[in-house]
């Protein structure tokens, strides 16, 4: 008898789970996992987490009548703790959006995760072009920048001043890789030539040993296709062994973050290609001073895409009232994004959010005006120009 | 001429960059070595350490205006006495546990400090400049070498010769080795012996700071600075012998240099090559190279 009754509980539990699973499908549930702790945390990291939980509040902090919960985590830079998490959170929390953060690395595995389980994934931290390419999948949107931007903005930039022979130093994981890859390209489609690189850890702390490699290469141009706290230590070091008096030096990929820590001294002149800038126009300032207010530091550009990304798919999600990544992909790709971060902003079949972007140059410590007065703008690059062209792409969806 | 496609001034300039991060592997493993020679503790906070007395540099600076020659002698006291509290503290309670206690005590501090100094600067690092008297460089011939990394190999290496020389040929250098043999025996002579150990820590904190403050305008200063360092030295302290002052020193310089060229052969591997070293010197000699098999 007694087991009878148990019996009838764990059923009527079980029904309980069933419907309370059918409810959880319609909460929008975002998991953010990026570097929280690392070399690209002043990119992203909690920084990142604030944008979107100021994306959400922005909105109303509801979406289909019920609160949207923002779930996050430190990935480490390790790829299988992203992807367990990704996993975890749709499995176990119902996610119905995974935010892939900094290093491409775990952006790809997390995107494979998401194609897997049919659930959205959008990501602005990672730069590696492949997310929209070889490895582009249906429920992937790469919002902010890519490294063929990255490429085609500061390289074409250079060897249109007449900077043809570059040497790189190059990050030697996914991220860097795609950029030397992607740089090279246009270096040599335009005339130019490469004549070499050299590959170092991840957040490896002494440059000066690949520096002096590069210098004997006798090249124009420096390539720093690294990031981060790479990038930081490799200009210092740059500067520290007169590299900067021999040869220019581009930083590929330079955040905002990076020129505050190195102070203008070290950094003015550094020409870079950014998808956002918060000195642009007036509506970029606005975010930024309200993002300012609460961190007490001016958001990057990938902080400012975090924001912009999550409204996009919040209003995807309010217009065709569900969460079905399906249904949710479909509306976000055919309708363009306007707001502070992107003009026109399109979202292609291969995943990839073409906006304007930006080539830029640090200011001289003596024309910077106000605190992070860091940039000027050289030049707008328009979506088209920069971005990943259907010639070139290797994206099955986008053929 | 050239070896291996490489040219001689080349290898020259690598040689001598790999001198300048042998200095700091060598002052940091010497730390560890005298705390693991007489308090037999795995000092994972050693990194914690280190970075504390980079960012006390900065601090001075900022804050305070005071500048890197001072900060060489007073960052290294600030974090010699918060050494000693940390010995008095805790360490103190341990000594009786395995050693792997130690280890977990100090990892977790090492978190803790990090955690604190994460939580206030970010992870990007500060600035932090060069001493006037040091900036500027000298050319060589084969290569252009900033003139403070010349200093740091000029410190380092006369502070690890300092610290052998008064261990190993000292009264109180005697004091402290017969400690690690017998401690009781040491302290019927006379000798206060935990207050030696006390010291011997807050010594071993010192020495980390130094190198902390040495490296401020080299790497940028930030609070993950030590995390980078500390593995590479702990597979010195292992591949130098645990407890060995001349094996760490030794050790620590050559290990630079061997890291250096493989920047130049093979550099995906140079932030690997000092752990392949380490499991060979494992397998053939288990006690480090320097160590006293018991």
């Amino acid at each position: 008898m007694k087991y009878k009754h148990t019996t009838l509980a764990l059923m009527l539990a079980a029904a309980g789970l069933a419907t309370g699973a059918a409810h959880a499908q319609e909460k929008v549930v975002i998991g953010f996992v990026t570097d929280m702790s690392s070399l690209y945390s002043d990119v992203e990291g909690k920084g990142g987490a604030t944008a979107i939980q100021m994306a959400i509040d922005d909105f109303g902090g509801k979406a289909l009548g019920q609160p949207i919960e923002l779930l996050t985590a430190d990935h480490q830079n390790k790829a299988d703790i992203a992807a367990s998490k990704a996993r975890e959170w749709i499995d176990t929390q119902g996610a119905t959006m995974i935010f892939g953060g900094t290093n491409s690395g775990t952006a790809l595995a997390t995107a494979k995760v998401a194609q897997e389980k049919k659930r959205v994934y959008m990501n602005n931290g990672a730069g590696s072009s492949a997310l929209t390419n070889e490895a582009c999948t249906p429920y992937t949107v790469h919002y902010g920048y890519d490294t063929v931007a990255l490429a085609k903005g500061t390289g074409g930039a250079l060897v249109d001043e007449g900077f043809k022979t570059w040497f790189f130093l190059t990050a030697d994981y996914a991220f860097g890789h795609a950029l030397e890859k992607d740089t090279s390209a246009v270096v040599e489609a335009k005339g130019g030539k490469v004549l070499g690189a050299v590959r170092h850890p991840l957040n490896a702390s002494d440059f000066s040993s690949f520096l002096l490699q590069a210098q004997s290469s006798k090249a124009q141009v420096l390539g720093l296709a690294n990031a981060g706290g790479d990038t930081i230590n490799s200009v210092k070091a740059a500067k520290e062994f007169g590299i900067d008096k021999t040869m220019k030096v581009a930083g590929l990929l330079v955040f905002l973050s990076d020129i505050h820590s190195l102070g203008l001294k070290n950094v003015g002149g550094l020409l870079h290609t950014t998808s956002w800038y918060w000195d642009k126009d007036d509506a970029s300032r606005k975010f930024g001073e309200k993002y300012f207010a609460k961190m007490k530091r001016m958001p990057t550009d990938v902080q400012a895409a975090d924001y912009s990304a999550t409204m996009t798919y919040l209003k995807a999600v309010a217009a065709v009232k569900t969460t079905d990544a399906d249904k949710v992909m479909e509306y976000m790709k055919k309708t363009p994004i306007n707001d502070f971060y992107a003009k026109n902003g399109i979202i292609r079949p291969d995943g990839r959010m073409v906006h304007e972007m930006y080539l830029v140059e640090a200011k001289q410590p003596s024309e910077s005006k106000k605190p992070w007065d860091y940039l000027k703008i050289v030049k707008k690059l328009p979506g088209d120009s920069v971005f990943t062209t259907k010639a070139d792409s290797k994206c099955a969806l986008w053929k | 001429m050239e070896f291996f496609g490489i040219s001689l001034p080349g290898l020259l300039s690598q040689l001598l960059l790999g001198l300048v991060n042998g200095s700091f592997y060598a002052i940091l493993s010497l730390g560890l070595a005298v705390i693991f020679g007489l308090l037999n503790v795995i000092n994972f906070a050693h990194g914690a350490l280190f970075m504390m007395g980079a960012v006390i540099t900065w601090m001075a600076m900022n804050y305070f205006g005071i500048n890197y020659w001072v900060m060489l002698v007073v960052a290294p006291l600030v974090v010699g006495v918060f050494g000693v509290l940390i010995e008095r503290l805790l360490l103190r309670w341990i000594y009786k546990l395995d050693h792997l206690y130690g280890l977990l005590l100090t990892l977790g501090l090492t978190l803790l400090i990090e955690g604190v100094f994460r939580s206030v600067y970010g992870v990007s690092g500060l600035g932090y400049d060069t001493p006037d008297l040091l900036s500027g460089g000298t050319n060589l011939g084969f290569m252009f070498l900033p003139n403070y990394r010349a200093w740091v190999v000029v410190a380092s290496i006369s502070v690890c010769l300092a610290t052998w020389f008064v261990i190993e040929k000292t009264k109180l250098g005697a004091y402290l080795r017969a400690g690690t043999e017998n401690p009781r025996l040491v302290e019927a002579f006379g000798v206060n012996v935990p207050v030696m150990v006390t010291l011997t820590y807050a010594f071993g904190a010192a020495l980390a700071a130094f190198a902390g403050v040495l490296s401020a305008p080299v790497y940028q200063v930030s609070p993950l600075m030590g995390q980078n360092m500390i593995i590479v030295v702990f597979a010195v302290v292992v591949i130098g012998g645990m407890g060995s002052i001349m094996g760490s020193i030794l050790t620590g310089l050559g290990l630079g240099v061997i890291e250096g060229f493989t920047k130049v052969f093979y550099p995906e591997a140079s932030s690997t090559v000092v752990f392949v070293i380490m499991v060979i010197v494992l397998l053939i000699r288990p006690a480090g190279l320097f160590g006293k098999e018991n």
